[in-house]
């Protein structure tokens, strides 16, 4: 079902709407996180404003994707739609997906290939670098008063409005503020280390797509991704097959300015040998009946230089790096409204992977995606926690798990999402 | 993979009529069970080196590999039965299978190939009943023992925006 078809007190009726002025935040430092933050259409648009068009680097396309030139894809900023381009040099552009003439949202195809882009409602024509090319009947006919477009029009004041792009390791990045620092160090030492384990010096393989809507927060999915605490409670997959649980070698690893995040865990050779009757008894998903009749799904091959079997990262705002075993993909966060996102999921392998590699990850992807054994119970969580915070009168959520400590921090430990809101208050003014 | 269909029948009309009506016979067998929410059974419509893959047209149509179920051998069916059905977390639902448009497109020795449509609804508890899926089934069938079991069967959905996942099986 999606959000919009939702019955009772539907996203738009929220009671939690407020005068601008009346978003303060609650008291007790960083341990309580306000409801308003995942349901205001105020704040909201706040976010798009700050965050996807601020000073942020945003996830637009594997390079894989527009390998040739002439080849494009139907992208987001945010909720913004963009168009990835690679031009006849092989630079790759990314602009608005927006005729400057009327507004037509001209690119209409996932993918493709084209020798320019054409609006279909005036055929007006851009470059592969997204300049204006042609207008049809630019001076008039013959024999008209008052025909074409003025003499003074310049079409070269009219190109799409570009974004500034920056490919690193064969990800594309895209932002709408033309200060921004490198990539590199927009990630930082802490978060590039485990990126270039999946990207640096690989050649990626396509697999294909999964789309969904989501039905909560587009910073709940952040939020899930830095809370291990949850790993280890709701996916019996994670707990009972050891990929991570408590008491394994695990990671919370946040970056200094607290948006970005890695949770990290070394499968145990032997699961039930770090799990003792006191720790099995706290999680529910432990599941000794849950056995495998084919067990080369959860098989390891080993593949990266590495300490870690698992990396998921959180790259703000709208980027996740999945490194599940051998299940590599990323997903693309589209933020829509409040209530709701959009998730593109990519799933690669690499161009050296042979006939059986890509069998392996393609059986191994059954653990993510919107049927995923991990990744669909996320989603229904996560609609869990939007109704929830939608539906009921009360206003607040309490992040008090390992303390007051923010920053990297351990499994059962609520540190990275604290540090995140550190960050996001700041460039909020929260 | 290209999408097979759109191909000129090659099967003799009264063959092709006999295969449908057993065709037919499977899908509601099938389309009961996952009704009724009854996985263990499941598996038991599939050959042991059987070959399922639910993936949106989109990647069938590019010729991209990826499910977002994909199961090699009956051993992957009899995990997600009872992964679904045991261990995993996700709120009630019905679902309702309607399968129509059956057309043999081959018959080889003790195999069937067909195409059918079909469309998955499902019902959330206080929510509408709403379309799940909209897409095709691409078959082909054993006959082992007289009855037909599925050998590969691909759904390929058209509804490509998932509303929220895809849990019970297609």
């Amino acid at each position: 079902m999606f959000n919009a078809e939702t019955i009772i007190h539907p996203p738009g009726t929220s009671t939690k709407e407020r005068e601008p002025s009346a978003y303060q935040w609650p008291g007790e430092g960083m341990s309580r996180i306000p409801d308003w933050i995942y349901t205001s259409q105020h704040i909201y648009d706040e976010e798009v404003r700050r965050i996807f068009h601020g000073h942020t680097w945003n996830f637009v396309a594997l390079e894989v994707e527009v390998p040739a030139a002439g080849d494009f894809k139907r992208s987001y900023v945010g909720p913004t739609p963009v168009v990835v381009s690679r031009d006849e040099d092989g630079a790759i552009h990314v602009f608005e997906n927006r005729c400057v003439h009327r507004g037509v949202e001209f690119c209409r195809q996932s993918r493709g290939n084209v020798a320019e882009f054409v609006c279909p409602y005036h055929q007006w024509s851009y470059d592969l670098k997204g300049n204006l090319q042609g207008i049809p009947f630019r001076r008039g006919v013959k024999g008209e008063k008052d025909s074409g477009m003025p003499a003074d029009f310049k079409p070269s004041d009219h190109n799409l409005r570009k974004l500034k792009v920056e490919v690193l390791h064969g990800v594309v990045f895209a932002s709408f503020d033309a200060t921004m620092e490198p990539v590199a160090e927009y990630l930082g030492a802490e978060i590039l280390e485990d990126f270039e384990v999946v990207f640096k010096g690989r050649q990626l393989k396509l697999l294909g797509y999964y789309r969904n809507e989501l039905p909560g927060n587009w910073k709940l999915y952040h939020e899930n991704l830095k809370d291990p605490y949850h790993a280890t409670l709701l996916h019996s997959f994670l707990v009972t097959f050891g990929l991570l649980v408590a008491g394994s070698k695990t990671a919370m690893i946040a970056d200094p300015s607290g948006r970005h995040g890695t949770m990290a865990s070394r499968k145990p050779d032997d699961v039930t040998k770090i799990v003792d009757s006191s720790t099995a008894s706290q999680m529910r998903a432990y599941r000794t009946d849950l056995t495998l009749e084919d067990r080369r799904f959860l098989d390891f091959v080993p593949e990266f230089d590495s300490p870690w079997t698992v990396t998921m990262q959180t790259i703000w705002p709208n980027l996740i790096v999945q490194r599940e075993l051998n299940t590599l993909g990323i997903r693309h966060i589209v933020p829509n409204g409040p209530h709701g996102q959009v998730m593109i999921w990519t799933m690669f392998g690499y161009a050296t992977d042979d006939e059986d590699m890509t069998r392996h990850r393609l059986r191994q992807g059954n653990l993510m995606g919107p049927s995923g054994f991990l990744g669909l119970e996320d989603n229904e969580a996560i609609k869990f926690l939007q109704e929830g915070v939608r539906r009921s009168p009360s206003d607040v959520g309490i992040v008090k798990l390992g303390g007051t400590t923010e920053g990297t921090g351990g499994i059962i430990s609520e540190s990275a999402i604290r540090s995140l809101y550190r960050h996001y208050r700041e460039v909020m003014a929260l | 993979m290209k999408i097979p269909g759109y191909e000129p029948r090659a099967v003799e009309a009264q063959a092709a009529r006999a295969a449908r009506l057993d065709i037919e016979d499977f899908h509601a067998d099938y389309s009961d069970l996952l009704d009724l929410g009854d996985l263990e059974r499941w598996p038991e419509y599939f050959t042991d080196d059987c070959l399922y893959v639910v993936t949106a047209r989109e990647n069938a149509e590019a010729g991209l590999p990826v499910g977002l179920i994909y199961a090699e051998g009956r051993g992957m069916i009899r995990d997600r039965a009872f992964a679904v059905k045991h261990t995993q977390m996700f709120a009630p639902r019905y679902l309702q299978h309607f399968v129509s448009n059956v057309r043999v497109l081959a018959i080889e020795g003790d195999e069937v190939r067909a195409q059918s449509n079909y469309q998955v609804l499902q019902t959330l508890v206080e929510g509408p009943t709403t379309l799940l899926q909209s897409g095709r089934y691409y078959d082909t069938f054993r006959r082992v023992g007289g009855r037909l079991l599925i050998r590969e069967r691909r759904c390929i959905y058209e509804t490509t925006l998932i509303a929220n996942d895809v849990v019970y099986p297609i």
